[in-house]
């Protein structure tokens, strides 16, 4: 392979002029300016962003000041971070939420795979039924389960006190509830990429496995857990790792449901991000929640990397 | 004997199972035909007695609310990011395959580590970004949020290394530059993967709600998901309506998804990553 050298010895100058546009240097050039457009855009998303809301995080700034405005306050912001009731609210949700939209959709869409793929012609039916929810947009799913889920007119309720309970859950519009129910329509409308992803895995593993364990004599459930769990091992692992992420990156239906009430009893990071951000003006305060929310995921991927290679 | 009749009861729960993924969306559809007073009518009636179709249509598409422009607003933005996004990482996969100079391993890693910063936690920067550059309340601000795509070329990277380099070597022997056998030899033997990622990508715009609630002010400028919280805000309970525009938001992805599935569901197995 031929290595390009940038800049021309002066000795070959007068060789160099000549022959600049060797086809390597040309191909170098081809290939930083088919670049260019990721670069530039990696280097003001990325790069920049990220050194300026740190910075950002260590300061004071409501962003209508200008530039000029920014104040230098060191770690106040992250000292603020442990004391702020809505922060310590937001941490304990996108925890709860994340124990609830992780280990439990993952189990039952693994159940779930397995027994479609094994449902002969209604395969294809029960995947596109699962499907449906998850490329629909969430906001109008969300509008429909915001009208299922009306504390006292909603069908749900309904159905719940003509089954004889006589106080249903306020879903919603109850702090004890309404993660919980936010959690009931986030799973509702993605379970079927979890379920996507396990059967393509389950195509991976050959029948001539299973073929050989019904020779030996094992039954259904031992088939589930000695060969079908242990194979899917690598696809369980990555679902893990991006519904984690994913889970503490949720934001769109707390938006548009609650607004993160009643009383914090929903709220999140992110949403934290918005409010102080967007509505208060607080740049430098959500800027350290941004680095906190990253913190968090930089630690979650690398811990779940660590136990997925063990 | 036992098996088949295991396999009918399991096929039977499921089928339950899946009801429950079916009916809100069956409910949504029903009541998007109703009359305001019947939607919440109980016991349910699946197929509505009196229907009053016409009249949520015509609020939904030509009331008070500019659904029509929602709609016109969604297809432009997610029609021009879907086609930059396919450019701009079929260029970089395009360099980082099928190219050979220094420092492009560099960058393949700078790609990976930039690919877990979550977007939430550059949100601030971006927006002053865009402030900055006279952006904001302008749908440049959304396509400009979202028509990169670390995630995109990382897919195509790994599909054209499959590519063997001989047809590329073919095209340079004729004569070919390199942008002619980027446009006319490269681009034409990724199609099928451009067409899933096109799809993926046309998704996950329409349905994007961060960036429009960040960007956009004008309420003439929103795209649907936003347009959506608008029905909420000004026909405050009246569901019938509120179900219509929900499922005129949903309509074309369902198309979409009726006609490619095979494309949309390889494109998320692909190894998804939602956002």
């Amino acid at each position: 392979m031929e290595v390009v050298k940038q800049t021309a010895g002066a000795s070959h100058a007068a060789e160099a002029k000549k022959k600049f546009w060797t086809p390597s240097r040309r191909e170098a050039l081809v290939g930083w300016l088919f670049l260019i457009p990721e670069i530039v855009g990696m280097l003001l998303l990325n790069v920049f962003a990220l050194g300026f809301s740190l910075y950002l995080s260590f300061s004071k700034w409501d962003m209508l000041s200008g530039l000029p405005g920014i104040e230098w306050i060191g770690l106040g912001n992250y000292k603020e971070l442990f004391h702020d009731p809505a922060i310590l609210e937001a941490l304990k949700n996108n925890l709860l939420y994340t124990v609830m939209t992780v280990p439990i959709p993952i189990a039952i869409a693994l159940v779930l795979a397995v027994v479609i793929n094994n449902s002969g012609f209604l395969k294809s039916y029960f995947k596109v039924v699962f499907f449906i929810p998850y490329i629909s947009s969430i906001i109008a799913i969300a509008a429909v389960w915001s009208a299922l889920l009306h504390p006292s007119l909603g069908p749900v309720n309904q159905l719940l006190m003509q089954l004889g309970i006589d106080a249903p859950p306020k879903w919603l519009v109850d702090p004890k509830t309404s993660l919980l129910s936010i959690a009931i329509i986030g799973t509702w409308a993605s379970l079927g990429y979890t379920i996507i992803i396990y059967t393509a895995g389950l195509t991976n593993i050959s029948n001539e496995i299973y073929e050989a364990s019904e020779i030996d004599g094992a039954s259904p459930l031992k088939k589930f857990f000695r060969i079908t769990v242990p194979l899917l091992r690598p696809t369980t692992f990555f679902l893990a790792i991006t519904m984690l992420i994913g889970s503490f990156k949720v934001f769109d239906i707390i938006s548009y449901l609650t607004e993160g009430g009643p009383n914090n009893s929903s709220t999140v990071l992110v949403y934290r991000i918005y409010e102080e951000g967007f509505r208060n003006y607080d740049m430098g305060y959500a800027s350290a929640i941004s680095w906190l929310l990253f913190a968090i995921i930089g630690i979650i991927t690398a811990a779940t990397w660590k136990l997925g290679k063990d | 004997m036992a098996t088949k009749l295991s396999k009918s009861i399991i096929t039977v729960l499921l089928g339950a199972f899946s009801l429950m993924f079916l009916t809100p969306l069956v409910w949504m559809v029903s009541s998007a035909f109703k009359f305001e007073k019947d939607v919440m009518r109980f016991p349910i009636q699946w197929i509505p007695e009196k229907i009053n179709f016409v009249y949520n249509f015509k609020s939904v598409w030509m009331g008070r609310v500019p659904f029509y422009d929602f709609y016109w607003n969604s297809l432009k933005v997610a029609i021009i990011t879907t086609l930059i996004t396919l450019l701009i990482s079929t260029m970089s996969a395009y360099a980082l395959t099928k190219l050979r100079f220094r420092g492009r391993h560099m960058i393949f890693l700078a790609m990976l580590s930039f690919m877990i910063i979550p977007d939430q936690a550059t949100l601030i920067p971006r927006f002053l970004i865009i402030r900055w550059l006279g952006l904001y309340d302008t749908h440049a601000a959304i396509i400009l949020m979202s028509m990169f795509s670390i995630y995109f070329t990382f897919l195509l990277r790994q599909f054209m290394s499959d590519i063997s380099d001989e047809y590329l070597e073919a095209a340079r022997i004729d004569g070919a530059g390199h942008l002619r056998t980027f446009f006319s030899i490269m681009i034409p033997l990724c199609r099928p993967v451009l067409a899933t990622v096109a799809i993926i990508k046309f998704i996950w715009t329409w349905n994007d709600y961060q960036n429009p609630l960040i960007f956009l002010l004008s309420k003439k400028l929103y795209t649907i998901p936003l347009g959506i919280t608008l029905f909420r805000d000004d026909y405050t309970n009246n569901y019938a309506i509120m179900m219509m525009a929900a499922l005129s938001a949903i309509i074309p992805l369902l198309a979409i998804f009726i006609i490619m599935q095979k494309q949309v569901i390889n494109g998320i197995a692909l190894g998804g990553v939602k956002g």
